[in-house]
Formats: C-alpha cells, sequence, structure tokens
C-alpha cells in the first residue's frame, strides 16, 4: 500500500539500545553454578538457594510441551542464554538517581511521565534487575508495599514467603520451573486489608541486551477487601538474536478482594514470550486479567484464575494481534474450587499476513461443586489469505446446577463494509484499519483510557499495509 | 479359546483369499508396532484408556443354527425397506434384497467376502482407503488384521433408492468380538439410506471394532445412521471416513445407547465446490457409561459447508467426550462450517467433557463452534409438576425434547420413528437401574488434590 500511514507514530519506539556495562554477569548457559552465582550476587536467603536448586532438576527432567504446542520451541537453546545480567544497582527510589542510559530508555518509553500523570507508582525493570522503583508516600502511608521482588524478599519475608510459589508450583510446567530457578526481578505488591489503591500501580519490563533471558517473577497479594490495579509494559530491542522473556505472575484476593491486571505486551519480535500467570481468589474476592498481545515472536500465554472461595469471580479478558511471523498462543484457564463461583472468559484475535493466533483454555468445575458458570466467547478475524487462527478450548464439567457455554467465531472484515467506507471517502487502509478496531472496540474500552488509545493506535500501526 | 492379542495367526483364516491374509499380517505388524494410546496422548485427553484392555475378547466363535434363527426373527424394523443384511459375530446370517429392480439397475448389496470375490474393483477403491487418524490408529490396524466380514453398498450413476437399507450386527456370547466394515458408495446424483443397528444377543463383555467408508460422488445423496445398542458390557470403536465430493450430501448420525465405553471417530473430508456434510450425533447414558466423540471437519476445497450436531444426555456417573476440529486448509475459501455440541447433566455424578477446535488457514470463511453444558432448568420442571407431571416424567420429556432436533434433523420420519422406540426403551432400562454411588471424597485434602491436578501441564 502507498498510504500514507492513517496515524503518525514512531513505528520503532522500542528498538534502540545501549551499550552494555553489566557489573554482574552469570555468563552463558545454566547450570548449579550459574544458581549459586545469582543467589550470592542477590545474597538470597538458604530457602530461596533451596528452593533454585531445586526448581532446576524439575527444569532440567520436564520436557518440552512439544506434544501439543508448537515445535518453534525447539528453536529455544537454552545453553546460549545469559541468564542474569545486573549494573549492580539498588533500585533508586527518586529518577534522578537513576543511571542515564537506563534513565534515558524509560524516558523515550515514557514511564515517569506516565507517573507523574496518573500512576500510583512505578517500577522499571532493565534487563535483570529493578532499576527504578517508586510508590505514591500517600500510598506508602496506608501500608501499601510496591518493590522489586529482590527486595520484596529480603525486607517483608512473614509475607512473601507465605504465597510465594503456591499459586504456581515449580513444576507446574518446564518455564515455570525455569523461571524458578533463576528468577529476578519483577514486582512484589502487598495491599492492606480494605485499602483501595484507586490510580494503576505499573512495572515496565525493558531487555537491552543480546542472547538475554529474563524472568521475572511477580508476586500480588490483596488482603481482605483490597483492590488494586497494576499494568505491565514490556519492550525489547530488535537483536539478531532469538530472547527469552519467562516470568511467572502469582495473583492472592483474599476475601473480598479484587485485583485487575493488565498487560500490553509489545515484545520485539524474536523475543520467545513463554508465561505463566495464575490468581488464587479466595470467597468473593474478584480477579481480572486483561491481556493484550502484539508483540514477541510466540507468545505462550495463558492467564488463570484457581476459584477457591465461595462466590468468587475471575475474568480474563484478551486481545492478541498476530502479524507476519507471528504466533500468539494465547488463552485462559479458570478452575472452580468453591460453590456459586463465576467466570468469564473474552477473547479477540486478529491475524495479519502470516501471523497465527491460537486460543487454547481450560474450564473446570469438579464433581463436589454446585452453582458455577462459565462463559466463553472467543472471535477472530481473518485479514490476509495466508493469516491463520486456531481454537482448542478444552471443558469440563460435572457437579449440581453448574452451567457452561462456550462459543467461538471466525471470520473476515466484511468487503461490503469495506465498500461502503471507501464510498465515503476513506482509504481502503483507513477503512480495515476502522473495522478492526471496531471488532476489538468493546474489549478496549475496558483498559484505562490511556490504555485503550495506546492500544489503537497499535492496532492502526499493526494494519499499515496489511491490506491486499 | 485364543485371545484376539495373539494376533491373526492364531486363528483360522484359511476360507479367505490369500491376499486378503497377506493383508492381514501387514495390518498385524503395523498394530504392533503403535504402541497403545496413553493419557498424555492429545487425543486420548480425559479418556478412561484403563477400560481398554483386549486380553479377554475372543473371535470368530460360530453362532448357532437355533440361535441364528431367533437372530432372523430379531432382525426386524417396522418399515419397508430395500435390502436386508444381517451378521452374527461376523458371519453371514442373512442378505436378503427385497426389491429386485435395484439389482437389475445395478445396485450391489452385497457382505464384503462376496465382494472380495465377486466385485474386487470396489475393494481395492474404497477398502480403508481414507483413513480417520483422530488417535485410533491402533485400532484401524487392529480392524485390518481381523476384518473379514461387513457390507458394500454400492449405488450407480442416476439410481435413487427410495427405501432404507437395513443392516444388523449382532454380538453374541462372552467375550466375544466383532471387526465389521461398511461400504457405501454412491454414483453421480444418486440416492441411498443405510441404516445399521448393532446389538448384543445378551447383557454380555464382548469387544467391537468397526470401521465405515462413505464416499458421496457428484451429486450424489448418501445418508447414514448407526444405532449402537451394543451390551452395556461391551468396549466398542467405531471408526467412520466419509468423503463428500462436488455438490454431493452426506448425512451421518451415530446413536450411542449401548457400551461400557466406546470410541467413536468421525471424519468428513468435503474434497470439491459444494460438498455438504452434515455430522449428527445422540447419545443416552447412565451408570458408568463412557462415550468418546472426536470429529473431523476437513474442509479441502472452496465453497462447501459442514455442520455438526452432538447432543449427550448424561445420567448418573455417565461421562461424554467430545472433541471436535474444523479444519480449512488454505485453498478452501468460502467455506461454511458450524460445530455444536449440547450437554444435558441429568445427575451431579455426571461429566461432560467439551473441546471444541477450530484450525482455519483461509481467511475467506465463516466458522463457528459452540459448546454447552447445563442441567434440566428447575424452572421448567416446576412448570411441568405444576401440571401434574411427576418429576421423573417430566425430566424424560425434557431429555426427549433435548435429543429431538437431532432425530429432527434427519429428516426421515420412518428411521426417526424407529429410534424414538429405542429412546423410550433405554429410558425403561433406566429407569430399572439402582444407582450406586460412587465413593466421592469430598475432604478438603482431596479437592486440593484436584485442583492442583487440573493446573499442571501447560505454561
Amino acid at each position: 500500500m502507498s498510504e500514507k500511514p492513517v496515524l503518525e507514530i514512531e513505528r520503532e519506539t522500542g528498538n534502540f539500545h545501549y551499550p552494555e556495562r553489566h557489573q554482574y554477569d552469570a555468563g552463558i548457559g545454566l547450570d548449579e553454578q550459574t544458581i549459586h552465582y545469582i543467589c550470592d550476587v542477590k545474597k538470597d536467603p538458604e530457602w530461596v538457594r533451596d528452593f533454585r536448586l531445586k526448581a532446576l532438576q524439575t527444569f532440567q527432567s520436564k520436557p518440552l510441551p512439544t506434544h501439543w504446542a508448537s515445535h518453534d520451541l525447539d528453536n529455544i537453546h537454552f545453553e546460549k542464554i545469559r541468564y542474569y545480567l545486573a549494573a549492580g544497582q539498588q533500585p533508586k527510589r527518586s529518577w534522578e538517581e537513576v543511571p542515564d542510559d537506563i534513565k534515558k530508555t524509560f524516558e523515550r518509553l515514557g514511564i515517569p511521565e506516565k507517573e507523574r500523570k496518573f500512576l500510583a507508582g512505578v517500577e522499571a525493570q532493565f534487563d535483570s534487575e529493578a532499576a527504578y522503583s517508586n510508590v505514591k508516600e500517600e500510598l506508602a502511608k496506608e501500608g501499601v508495599i510496591f518493590v522489586g521482588s529482590t527486595e520484596g524478599l529480603h525486607k517483608h519475608p512473614e509475607i512473601f514467603r507465605k504465597w510465594f510459589g503456591k499459586v504456581i508450583p515449580t513444576g507446574d510446567n518446564k518455564f515455570s520451573a525455569l523461571n524458578s530457578a533463576v528468577f529476578s526481578g519483577g514486582s512484589f505488591i502487598y495491599v492492606p486489608p480494605g485499602v483501595k489503591v484507586k490510580h494503576p500501580l505499573q512495572a515496565y519490563f525493558r531487555i537491552n541486551a543480546e542472547n538475554f533471558g529474563q524472568f521475572e517473577r511477580t508476586l500480588i497479594i490483596a488482603d481482605e477487601g483490597a483492590e488494586v490495579t497494576y499494568m505491565e509494559g514490556c519492550t525489547a530491542p530488535k537483536f539478531e538474536t532469538a530472547t527469552l522473556h519467562s516470568a511467572v505472575v502469582e495473583l492472592v484476593a483474599l476475601r473480598g478482594a479484587k485485583i485487575q491486571y493488565i498487560t500490553v505486551q509489545n515484545w520485539s519480535s524474536n523475543v520467545f514470550n513463554l508465561v505463566t500467570k495464575r490468581a488464587l481468589a479466595q470467597e468473593e474476592a474478584e480477579v481480572k486479567w486483561i491481556d493484550c498481545n502484539i508483540g514477541s515472536r510466540l507468545t505462550m500465554k495463558y492467564p488463570g484464575v484457581v476459584l477457591k472461595g465461595r462466590k468468587a469471580r475471575g475474568e480474563v479478558l484478551s486481545i492478541a494481534l498476530a502479524s507476519d511471523g507471528q504466533h500468539q498462543d494465547t488463552g485462559a484457564k479458570m478452575i472452580h474450587g468453591a460453590d456459586e463461583t463465576t467466570s468469564n472468559i473474552i477473547s479477540k484475535s486478529i491475524s495479519i499476513g502470516t501471523g497465527r493466533a491460537s486460543y487454547r483454555g481450560l474450564v473446570y468445575i469438579p464433581q463436589h461443586l454446585k452453582g458455577c458458570k462459565n462463559n466463553t466467547e472467543c472471535d477472530a478475524l481473518l485479514i490476509n489469505t495466508e493469516s491463520r487462527t486456531d481454537t482448542y478450548p478444552a471443558i469440563v464439567v460435572r457437579g449440581q446446577g453448574n452451567s457452561v457455554q462456550h462459543e467461538a467465531s471466525v471470520s473476515k472484515v466484511s468487503a461490503e463494509q469495506i465498500f461502503y467506507m471507501q464510498q465515503r471517502g476513506l482509504s481502503e487502509a483507513q477503512a480495515m484499519s476502522l473495522s478492526v478496531n471496531g471488532f476489538v472496540n468493546d474489549l478496549v474500552n475496558q483498559f484505562p483510557l490511556e490504555y485503550s488509545v495506546e492500544l489503537k493506535r497499535l492496532i492502526d500501526l499493526e494494519m499499515e499495509g496489511s491490506v491486499g | 479359546m485364543n485371545s484376539i492379542i495373539n494376533g491373526p495367526q492364531a486363528f483360522n483364516f484359511s476360507n479367505l483369499p490369500s491376499s486378503w491374509q497377506a493383508r492381514q499380517k501387514v495390518a498385524w505388524e503395523k498394530y504392533q508396532k503403535i504402541s497403545m494410546p496413553h493419557r498424555k496422548d492429545e487425543d486420548w485427553r480425559f479418556a478412561n484408556i484403563q477400560s481398554i484392555q483386549l486380553n479377554s475378547y475372543q473371535y470368530g466363535t460360530a453362532t448357532s443354527e437355533s440361535e441364528k434363527e431367533e437372530i432372523l426373527k430379531q432382525s426386524q424394523v417396522p418399515f419397508p425397506t430395500a435390502a436386508r443384511l444381517v451378521f452374527s459375530n461376523d458371519e453371514r446370517v442373512a442378505c436378503d434384497l427385497t426389491n429386485s429392480d435395484l439389482k437389475k439397475k445395478g445396485v450391489i448389496i452385497t457382505t464384503l467376502l462376496e465382494a472380495v470375490k465377486n466385485h474386487s474393483s470396489l475393494i481395492e477403491n474404497y477398502f480403508l482407503k481414507q483413513r480417520v487418524a483422530l488417535g485410533s490408529e491402533k485400532f484401524t490396524a487392529l480392524h485390518e488384521t481381523f476384518c473379514r466380514s461387513g457390507s458394500v453398498i454400492y449405488v450407480p450413476a442416476g439410481v435413487e433408492v427410495q427405501q432404507p437399507i437395513v443392516i444388523f450386527q449382532w454380538l453374541s456370547g462372552k467375550n466375544q468380538s466383532v471387526f465389521p466394515h461398511t461400504i457405501v458408495v454412491t454414483e453421480a446424483n444418486s440416492k441411498v439410506t443405510v441404516l445399521e443397528i448393532c446389538q448384543s444377543t445378551e447383557e454380555l463383555p464382548g469387544f467391537v471394532c468397526s470401521y465405515n467408508d462413505l464416499v458421496a460422488k457428484e451429486g450424489s445423496h448418501l445418508t447414514y445412521v448407526c444405532a449402537q445398542r451394543w451390551s452395556e458390557k461391551v468396549l466398542a470403536f467405531h471408526m467412520g471416513a466419509t468423503t463428500v465430493e462436488r455438490d454431493a450430501y452426506a448425512k451421518t448420525l451415530m446413536v450411542n445407547f449401548g457400551t461400557a465405553f466406546s470410541r467413536n471417530e468421525n471424519r468428513s473430508r468435503l474434497t470439491a465446490p459444494g460438498a455438504q456434510s452434515e455430522m449428527l450425533a445422540m447419545s443416552l447414558a447412565h451408570e458408568n457409561q463412557e462415550f468418546d466423540q472426536r470429529t473431523l471437519q476437513d474442509h479441502l476445497a472452496p465453497n462447501a459447508w459442514s455442520d455438526l450436531l452432538y447432543k449427550n444426555s448424561l445420567n448418573h456417573g455417565a461421562k461424554s467426550i467430545f472433541q471436535g476440529l474444523i479444519r480449512v486448509e488454505p485453498g478452501a475459501k468460502q467455506t461454511d462450517a458450524y460445530q455444536t455440541n449440547r450437554n444435558l447433566l441429568l445427575s451431579g455424578e455426571a461429566e461432560a467433557d467439551s473441546m471444541p477446535g477450530l484450525e482455519i488457514l483461509n481467511d475467506d470463511v465463516k466458522c463457528s463452534h459452540g459448546a454447552t453444558t447445563g442441567q434440566v432448568e428447575e424452572e421448567l420442571l416446576f412448570y411441568m409438576q405444576a401440571r401434574g407431571i411427576p418429576e421423573n416424567q417430566a425430566k424424560h420429556l425434557l431429555v426427549v425434547g433435548f435429543l429431538e432436533e437431532v432425530v429432527a434433523r434427519l429428516n426421515e420420519p420412518e428411521i426417526a420413528s424407529y429410534l424414538h422406540t429405542l429412546i423410550e426403551e433405554k429410558f425403561e432400562r433406566s429407569e430399572k437401574i439402582v444407582w450406586q454411588k460412587k465413593a466421592v471424597s469430598n475432604s478438603p485434602a482431596s479437592k486440593t488434590e484436584v485442583d492442583v491436578k487440573a493446573l499442571q501441564g501447560a505454561v
């Protein structure tokens, strides 16, 4: 298409990197020595060292899930990855103290600006460690903790250890085991009982080094009746070699608490993004995952909620945009573990060019439960003839008075609709972009305003040149 | 008596042509090379693999003459038929062509063995030429190893067979096994309806491993119904492959009433523009019956249509598994494909597992699938009870109504009426059952165990 872009946005926003000046480097490859190196540098307590070593064994013994997953996983060369890289800095509380390179990186991405505008706190991770971490004073006074996971583990062990690894066991899958072995960075949030954090907390994850694996670990605990919204954004420059991002995110919503977790993933197109995300919702608690996957080479991510308490509610709203050469293998898991629990999954995907979007889901209602409900809707939009979409849900229902419904549809942008808009003076690209934005509109509207605008612009960008 | 797991050499197949025996040996070698399905195989997810034990099943016990007489008496349907084929333990009992005109028109209705001898081109062209390949490849090889019986129906171009052709498959005696094969070919612009009724002479354990090859050629109309009401102690595999060519229409209906465990695999291949395929199934299960259903709507050509409707009504501790896939190949533009799985749970112990799937490799399509699982609505029961209908009767009516959508889609009033009779018979059996609940622990420990198990596996 020779059309001018619909919106003037810098396409290469995240595609820059600074020279590496790391003080700590665990070297290439993974063995027990790597684990000991990470533990020594991070001054991990002994229980964490044991935890990591056991996880390493689990990682080494578990096969890749290639019997159902993409064989592209075979292209990850675990022996060529650098598992820990840090400049040796402690996370800074003041933006002025952050080293220049790192500061410039995040300023280019607009992070401190966003904080000033409307965030309740920000954490910014550069490669393995947090570079900046701050929570607004009034929240700190109320007892809200928002720090990097390393700091959380050292300074708040009584809360951290109680929930760490409890929602996602080490052996859950090969990548949760890998993360458990080499985890570094990520966020630790604790919201005391009854505290409602009005503005979102945000974390930003940045990979700056080539051949690097980022393994952040996030643990968020909302105590009884507390409420919190957390947003994360991710970028990396495009390197010649593939990069691995394998996070573990655990959410704990205690009785009556509410957690909303928003992800806008826009990794560069050579990042393997293999993430395990799961929440535990106690009685009458509510967890909502809003998951938006635009970047990466392969994303495998199925946010889940274990509905452990009566009347708990889980929700996953997800948008996946798979462009040329990308595979967005995303979905949701709802594990009903108590009576009258309800869950809702809405997934929308768009495949452009040779992109492939897959929905993979699990809804599980065991026999001892009654009055549980689930609703799942998956819609896929295909833009080009080579585009591909798949849907693989698994639904297991037993018990009394439980009901589940699942619907999925696949369609293309209607030619009549495009023609209609062209008749009214829009270019084909503009018409297509408008149609796609219309397709995801009801979901995007649930995002915080700044994010919904950003997301719509990203969709516009991805639609450039995709028509025809 | 030898077990089937000893292979074909343990049995006397000397009456079969030598080429057939050679084929059986090759198939047996293939069977031995393929490993038994494992619960971790995606195609066997949620299935009760442990119930597949083949050691005790024997093969080839002849049915006595008196039994055959009784079987012939029982092999009746309450409507006129074009032909009737009756088999017991893979032996031909009868092959009656009611309408002699059909033979004149070139219609072939015969047994598999006869076809091997007299219509070898039909066997060469169609016998196991299309593979279902939805997980039971090992059992397809086992079928080929022991297959020596079945029906071959060939309808020449332009011929319409007005009345249904009915096939009876009987399983007689304890631990017997059968491997029936059905080939139905409709040439251009022809039409036929085939009803296969599968049943046991007594409530005894047995093993069934059947395979269908259905081919609807250009502009033809093929309807195939399999009503399986084997003994509820039987282990059964029913595999079926349907090829639908240009502007042809194929409709299949699988009715599940019998067996302890049955695995149904059905694949419909739409190979040319204008092809239409309707895949239907209904199951009425009670006690610990398990129906494992796997389907594939395989769109290989543009401008084709397929629609699937699988409905399961599950009582007591019964379980259904549905794994269906609509696959649209890159060149298959303007595809219309739909898939619906609905499950009705009549008790808290019943389980429905549903895995409706889509794999779409072309943008110019309309595809959707839906799955629901729920219970009988309390409000509906209350409404009917308030009008003097007892609860059991009300539930019965609601289940009949639930299944009626499938029966009506068949659009064959006489067969539909016959199926209603079978549904009522199944209800009568259900009502006589004093259901013993399986021990279920509700202790917190066991709940945690369930959760962890469900969580494991994927990223």
